[in-house]
């Protein structure tokens, strides 16, 4: 066998589609998580990392939202819980509760904050043009948290927007 | 090949900063014939130019430039040091430090201060080199000399020119920038094949350049490489005037009589600004000082030492990762000693990295003999300032702060403290006054003393005054301690007089303020006709403090030992109930409000009686708390997190820590706290009153 041979039966671009590989798709990625029935997505490159449930420490008179700080590596991270906060659901804390960790950038500073969810589903893969305007109609979440809406299959995921989860309300004294 | 400056920015302002404090101290020690010192003087001045030059910040480098022909006439002997050109050179000093604040902010400067004094050293150049004629500003040279001349260039670059990352391609380039160039290079001096050293520079080259420019702008493509070159100038046409000057010789000279007309011209104006510039512009520029947090110079043995130690981290860990991985319970006494180590390494570790945020309190010394030196001209007094412990390491986060309220304290000293020399005179005291400046470090501490042997504190006087003004009970019976505090209250001065130093009675608030912002303490020892010492106890650092843990609840809080005044078990019958339910505990004399923490941040609490329970009595702003709380816990170090970074401030808690096993506690913040109670108080009175009003209408 020749070397001219050898070189055919290299693959060439575009002659083998790898397929049912997620992360060479274009379009920007999203981590999509679950409050009580519905989908939720964060852009995942906001993710610091996915824990579970750990009783955190209290921040006095915080809203009931706001569940306290924990230690993560020696940085004092606050949890929020997002059932809470959007009011959707009856928040639970078992073993399989998860803490979604996320850095939030915005133009004054960064925040690391997590944000409990009742669970995390799968990466969503979403160009800019399938993200549609959510109609304003109501829902518990508050318009200008939502980014926009994504069809997955038959379900409808809402896409939320980092900056406004990033703005925390100032702390009022109960 | 662009590269980008802005970078480097910082480094350079850093270096010039520190480059202005070299050139105010060693302006301050500065002697007759003291050669060395002028030198460095000079290449402070020199690289400051050099930088700004480079950098774009053209205001700096012509004011740096006529300060560096002065300096330069010093250091050649050519002018005699007068103390009066130090007083302008010292004055110099603070317009560049102005010029490079404003160039860093990129704000506006006191123009007329700059002005003025740029006038003053033109003038003193003009007048009192021994060399015939006056030196130029470069504007005015720009101005003298509007048409363009042909100028003739032979720059003859040393061997070694390129190594120095100097390219002459770049030098011509920017001279070409100035108006046409003819060149032609000259490779007599170029060796044969192979006695050539290919990263070696032989070639020299013969520039005619036609341009307007002034010979100090021509000369300035040149400043970076001036060290390392034959370079000279001549003028072809125009006035006709040849001179070769050797490279670092100020620039040329031209006839005097433009000279004074330029003068003349700038001059009225200038003194109109300065009528109308206020006199708080050094105030000003204080604040400004404050806001870089900027970087560490550290010490190569410090970093030297934190290698070893992570070093010897390293060699515990994988002994201690070892002997994991087949544990039996034989080798517990080996893993034990391993454990030791481990701890023994993490201590020192701590300490050498929290010494990397250490610096020596010489950095806020510093600017004290300046700030002496100008206080006593100003007001005719005679002092010697001496300052001991220098070399004191203090956090530098401290040392940022208390840099003001020492200044303060240190024209009190100078305005209030000395006097003047007739008085001393009379009382027997030798005619200079002394200032003594100590630190040293007592326990977790650091003590700066400040120390004058002037009149003292009247306790009489200042007693009157407080009663004069309200502050205290004409029938009340101080301590000595007490009356000295006094002086610290809000609006009071004794002076009789206010000057511009001190006397305002804005000052002493602020300064026990500051410092007690810091965590620390004033004191004050004072006698009659010897003098007073300002005593400042400092912790050395911000990020670590001493803790009492404490339980409420599930919760547990630190609170700041230093707050602390005493805990103890409440008895029944010391609790009083007064004015609608508001507690307050008998404390020998005093009556302290209770504070339950569970009530303050809505908490379940294991004991809602206030009988019985523990209460931790802490006081702050001069006000006693006793906080209720659940269970007192051990006492530690804890290093102080911000919850700010991630979260906000939080009223009644300072920050958080993690505590040995991992969980998150929070750090109560006593001020704070005592105003949240305050607050929650008022909006119950409130909501009280409004519910009257509403349930008197519907009735």
């Amino acid at each position: 066998m020749n070397i001219q041979e050898l070189a055919q039966d290299v693959p060439r671009v575009g002659d083998n589609d790898i397929e049912g590989i997620d992360f060479i798709t274009s379009g920007e990625q999203y981590l999509t998580f679950i409050l009580e029935q519905e989908q939720y997505a964060v852009d995942i490159l906001c993710v610091e990392e996915i824990r579970s449930w750990e009783p955190p420490t209290k921040i006095p008179n915080s809203p009931e939202y706001v569940k306290g700080v924990i230690n993560m590596r020696g940085i004092i991270v606050p949890i929020l819980d997002l059932r809470l906060k959007f009011n959707i659901g009856q928040p639970s804390y078992t073993e399989v509760t998860v803490v979604i960790v996320l850095t939030l950038e915005s133009e004054q500073q960064s925040r690391t904050i997590g944000f409990v969810v009742d669970a995390v589903s799968d990466v969503l893969n979403a160009d800019e043009s399938d993200i549609k305007k959510a109609p304003a109609f109501g829902g518990c979440v508050p318009q200008h948290y939502v980014e926009g809406l994504v069809n997955v299959g038959d379900n409808v995921v809402t896409l939320l927007n980092v900056q406004s989860l990033q703005a925390l309300e100032p702390h009022q004294l109960n | 090949m662009s590269v980008d400056l802005s970078q480097f920015i910082p480094t350079f302002l850093e270096e010039s900063f520190e480059g202005l404090a070299l050139m105010e101290s060693s302006l301050l020690s500065l002697e007759v014939d003291d050669n060395e010192t002028i030198h460095s003087i000079f290449r402070a001045a020199h690289s400051i130019k050099g930088g700004a030059g480079t950098f774009g910040f053209d205001k700096v480098t012509e004011f740096t430039h006529l300060v560096e022909t002065l300096l330069d006439e010093m250091r050649d002997g050519r002018r005699v040091i007068a103390s009066a050109d130090i007083e302008l050179l010292l004055e110099s000093v603070d317009c560049i430090r102005l010029l490079i604040e404003s160039a860093r902010d990129q704000s506006g400067y006191d123009e007329a201060k700059v002005a003025q004094t740029s006038q003053a050293l033109s003038k003193s150049l003009s007048q009192g080199a021994s060399l015939p004629g006056a030196e130029n500003t470069p504007e005015s040279e720009g101005e003298a000399e509007p048409d363009a001349v042909q100028w003739q260039i032979s720059f003859i670059p040393g061997h070694h020119l390129v190594k120095t990352g100097n390219d002459p391609l770049l030098l011509f380039n920017a001279l070409a920038d100035l108006g046409p160039l003819e060149l032609s290079a000259q490779a007599s001096e170029l060796p044969s094949l192979s006695d050539m050293d290919p990263q070696e520079l032989y070639l020299s080259w013969h520039l005619v350049l036609t341009s307007a420019a002034s010979e100090a702008e021509i000369r300035e493509v040149f400043e970076w490489v001036e060290d390392e070159c034959q370079l000279e100038l001549a003028q072809l046409s125009g006035q006709g005037k040849q001179d070769k000057e050797s490279c670092n010789s100020p620039p040329d000279v031209t006839t005097s009589g433009e000279q004074v007309t330029a003068e003349e011209l700038a001059e009225p104006t200038t003194i109109a600004a300065a009528d109308k510039s206020p006199e708080k512009k050094p105030e000003k520029a204080q604040v400004k000082n404050k806001q870089d947090a900027g970087s560490i110079r550290v010490g190569v043995d410090k970093v030297d030492n934190l290698i070893n130690l992570v070093g010897e981290l390293v060699i515990t860990q994988s002994m201690l990762s070892e002997l994991g991985n087949d544990f039996e319970l034989s080798k517990l006494e080996r893993l034990t000693s391993g454990l030791e180590q481990l701890l023994q390494n993490t201590k020192e570790l701590q300490e050498s990295v929290m010494r990397i945020r250490m610096l020596p309190i010489s950095f806020a010394f510093n600017r004290f003999p300046r700030l002496v030196h100008d206080l006593s001209k100003k007001t005719g007094k005679a002092i010697e300032l001496v300052i001991n412990g220098e070399q004191t390491e203090l956090d530098k986060t401290v040392m940022e702060q208390i840099g003001d309220p020492l200044v303060h304290l240190v024209r009190n000293a100078v305005d209030h403290g000395i006097e003047p020399a007739e008085i001393r005179k009379a009382k027997g005291k030798p005619e200079q006054g002394t200032i003594k400046l100590d630190a040293y470090h007592l326990g977790g501490n650091i003590v700066i003393e400040i120390k004058d042997d002037g009149g003292g504190i009247n306790k009489e006087v200042v007693l009157n005054k407080a009663i004069d003004k309200g502050l205290v009970e004409a029938s009340s019976n101080l301590s000595e301690s007490q009356i000295f505090d006094l002086i610290f209250e809000p609006g009071f001065s004794t002076a009789k007089e206010l000057s511009d130093i001190s006397g305002r009675g804005v000052g002493m608030d602020v300064v026990k303020k500051n410092i007690q912002s810091l965590g620390g303490r004033i004191q004050i020892e004072s006698e009659q006709d010897k003098g007073s010492t300002f005593r400042v106890n400092l912790p050395l650092t911000l990020a670590i403090l001493d803790g009492q843990l404490v339980r409420v609840g599930s919760e547990i809080y630190v609170i700041p030992l230093i707050a602390i005044v005493e805990s103890l078990q409440a008895k029944a019958e010391l609790i009083n109930r007064v004015s609608g339910d508001m507690l307050l505990y008998r404390l020998r004399e005093d009556n302290v409000p209770v504070l339950p923490i569970y009530q303050l941040f809505s908490l379940p609490a294991d004991t809602t009686e206030v009988e019985n329970s523990l209460l931790v009595v802490v006081e702050a702003d001069g006000q006693k708390v006793g906080l209720m709380v659940d269970d007192l816990l051990a006492q530690q170090q804890v290093v102080i997190k911000s919850l700010k970074d991630n979260y906000q401030q939080v009223d009644g808690i300072s920050g958080a820590t993690i505590l040995g096993d991992g969980s998150v506690a929070m750090i109560l913040d006593i001020p704070g706290m005592i105003q949240l109670a305050m607050k929650s108080a008022q909006k119950n009175q409130a909501q009280h009153y409004s519910a009257n009003v509403l349930a008197g209408e519907t009735v």
